[in-house]
């Protein structure tokens, strides 16, 4: 994972409740057994008029133009601001796969659903939730200007605005560092090793039929 | 003084903790990894990238589901993507070793059919799988949920996941299912209540007699859907209808181990005064049969009642919400749900496609035919086992003498990644779990329900009550 480092972006509104995986990344895309790609089929369902396919060439597909991604400036959109429950269905990571392609790489709500948090932390997305009231205000910025943008700190958990207002976010420290630091979770569990070498004695003793052989 | 008491869901992460770190992120040890073809790829080729090992091959079990066709499986998958993704499953499994039952096997079938099915789901596990729906296993007390690719590889390397604790949740129904209301009907109805968000960052545990008197089958439905409120993993608490249904299974204890198993899942249940952030209560006789009529779960409504006027809507984002979701369904507000017309019907699914489920949908075909509006009616048993089962009893043909297609088991039309899926503006009858806009395929339009209730569609050409068949 590479490090997460402060940036500033255009900010593009999403204005749903309970966006599902299903709409950020349909399943005929999943049959991809590659971690990238998957940009130009992003919300696939509501960008294009047509049902498309894996392996097809977008340029020349029929965009649905009212779709907010299909509208400048939001095509270079780094920062999508989203209402509750992003994110909810499927455990499918292709969607946080699939919003880094485009080129996001902050999603503002409410609240996210579980399986895509977790996802979206382990491949650099960062999740902001804030106040739904927040939230509310944000859309009205981004509604009076378009094009506005933010600016996204996580060394210091801040978000600030062209006017100079911050907002303040948590993320879990663990995650946090990771993030900064662009850390393998995999290579720091293995530094575990004698731990769960020592558990799995343990839960033999305790519980042998789980180890059979 | 006495213990504390706990939760179900507090004895099994208890029971899986490796070490806590100090911001209370712990190492939770998993006891079973199952693994299918859509979202594995990426994570073996992560461990050959790092060149890591598995950490330990006998927890984990490979079985592909989403790409199988369920027609003319000797010609093979004739989507060449689809081919390579199972494909790369094989090649995964036969490179490291892992156990996987193939396409030609009796006992593929979905992952969360298979697992339970095999005894490879024990009381007391951690089950994981790069699946949402994997929350099925929590029916047996078991703590069972989906993870992501990452998570896949972490699984795959470590044996554990870095996971923070999920907050409890209990949903008490109590008293008795009317005749041809089901498990199913309860989730829905839950979901209803509590909404698709209404369990998120939770572990919903199940109880009360009406959970009780359900059949494995009934409590898998059950906890399959947990996913859908946004729960972490749903449970239910065991007791003899979860012993009987383990006992004699491929992959489960015999003699000593057996023994020494029951005596530890005798304890896999809440503790009187267990202490629960939030609980919800329901009245099983209150419960109608259920009918989706939205783009999510939460859109649902009893199958004598009639789409809602978003006017009523409790907030302003469900309003929006149901407009939207009323427009994409062409559907209209104050419309019987009784008056609904599906044009493809499918039965099947990792919520509904075990014995049981067949075989309360046969009761409903047996005699009948499919109405003539019904393009589609299929039936896709969970597994090679399930469908051999379901021929042994004849229900094959039942279905088929009515017109319903008795196809071979995979995930097919649930999420449509084989060649089984709706035309734009189609509407289904669905045993599934989800009602996405374009689930099915492009354009098309899902009302989730039982089997009974998909059976009686199908008949009819119009959803109707099975209440009344059985008054």
């Amino acid at each position: 994972m590479k490090a997460f480092t402060p940036f500033t972006g255009i900010v593009a509104p999403l204005d749903r409740a309970n966006v599902d995986t299903d709409q950020i990344i349909p399943k005929q895309f999943l049959k991809s057994i590659q971690r990238t790609g998957f940009g130009p089929n992003l919300f696939d369902g509501w960008r294009y008029l047509d049902a498309g396919e894996p392996g097809q060439d977008c340029s020349g597909r029929a965009e649905n133009p009212d779709f907010i991604l299909n509208q400048e400036p939001y095509r270079q959109a780094q920062i999508l601001l989203a209402r509750d429950n992003f994110g909810c269905g499927s455990s499918r990571e292709h969607a946080p796969w699939a919003l880094l392609d485009f080129g996001i790489r902050v999603v503002i709500a409410p609240g996210f659903a579980d399986i895509f948090q977790s996802n979206s932390l382990k491949n650099g997305l960062l999740p902001v939730v804030l106040e739904a009231a927040i939230v509310d205000e944000l859309f009205r910025r981004v509604a009076a200007t378009p094009g506005y943008s933010l600016a996204v700190d996580l060394e210091s958990g801040r978000l600030r605005d062209p006017g100079g207002e911050t907002w303040s976010f948590v993320i879990d420290p663990f995650a946090r560092e990771c993030l900064l630091q662009g850390l393998d979770e995999i290579g720091l569990t293995l530094q575990h090793a004698d731990a769960i070498r020592a558990y799995e004695e343990r839960r033999r003793r305790e519980a042998p039929w789980l180890f059979p052989r | 003084m006495r213990p504390m008491p706990k939760t179900l869901y507090d004895k099994l992460w208890d029971a899986h903790v490796v070490r806590e770190d100090a911001n209370g992120a712990a190492l939770i040890y998993i006891d079973r990894h199952l693994v299918h073809e859509v979202t594995s790829p990426q994570a073996f080729e992560g461990l050959r990238l790092a060149g890591r090992p598995p950490w330990r091959l006998d927890t984990n079990l490979a079985v592909p589901d989403h790409n199988i066709p369920t027609t003319n499986l000797e010609a093979g998958i004739q989507d060449p993507v689809s081919r390579l993704q199972v494909e790369t499953l094989n090649s995964n499994c036969a490179e490291y070793g892992i156990t996987e039952f193939g396409m030609d096997d009796i006992r593929q079938g979905i992952v969360h059919v298979m697992g339970p099915e095999q005894g490879a789901t024990l009381p007391g596990m951690t089950v994981v799988c790069g699946d949402s729906h994997t929350s099925t296993h929590g029916a047996f007390g078991a703590l069972a949920f989906g993870i992501g690719t990452s998570e896949v590889e972490h699984v795959l390397a470590t044996q554990c996941l870095l996971l923070k604790k999920a907050r409890n949740m209990r949903i008490q129904v109590e008293g008795e299912l009317a005749p041809g209301v089901t498990a199913k009907d309860i989730i829905l109805a839950i979901i209803g209540r509590i909404g698709i968000g209404g369990g998120t960052g939770q572990v919903l545990e199940y109880a009360g007699n009406a959970i009780r008197s359900l059949s494995m089958e009934g409590r898998m439905t059950l906890c399959n859907m947990s996913i859908e409120a946004g729960a972490r993993a749903g449970l239910v608490a065991v007791d003899d209808t979860t012993l009987d249904y383990v006992r004699g299974r491929p992959f489960a204890p015999a003699g000593d181990h057996q023994r020494l198993a029951e005596q530890a899942w005798a304890n896999l249940h809440s503790d009187a005064g267990a202490c629960f952030d939030r609980e919800v209560e329901l009245d099983a006789a209150g419960i109608a049969p259920q009918v989706t009529w939205g783009t999510n779960p939460e859109m649902v409504a009893p199958v004598d009642g009639c789409i809602p006027y978003p006017a009523d809507a409790p907030d302003e984002n469900r309003r929006e919400n149901w407009q939207r979701a009323l427009a994409y369904m062409d559907l209209k507000a104050g419309t019987p749900i009784t008056d609904i017309r599906p044009d493809k019907v499918f039965i099947g699914s990792c919520t509904n496609s075990r014995i049981e489920d067949l075989r309360a949908a046969a009761v409903v075909v047996r005699g009948h035919k499919v109405a003539a509006s019904i393009r589609l009616a299929l039936v896709v048993p969970g597994s090679g086992l399930v469908k051999q089962q379901a021929e042994a009893e004849g229900l094959d043909r039942i279905f088929q003498e009515a017109g319903f297609e008795w196809r071979s088991p995979g995930c097919s039309m649930c999420l449509a990644m084989n060649a089984d899926r709706l035309e734009p503006g189609e509407r289904c009858a669905s045993t599934s779990n989800r009602n996405f806009e374009g689930r099915q395929g492009h354009g098309g339009r899902t009302h989730l329900v039982s089997p009974a209730m998909a059976a009686a569609a199908a008949v009819a050409g119009h959803f109707v009550d099975v209440r009344e068949d059985n008054s």
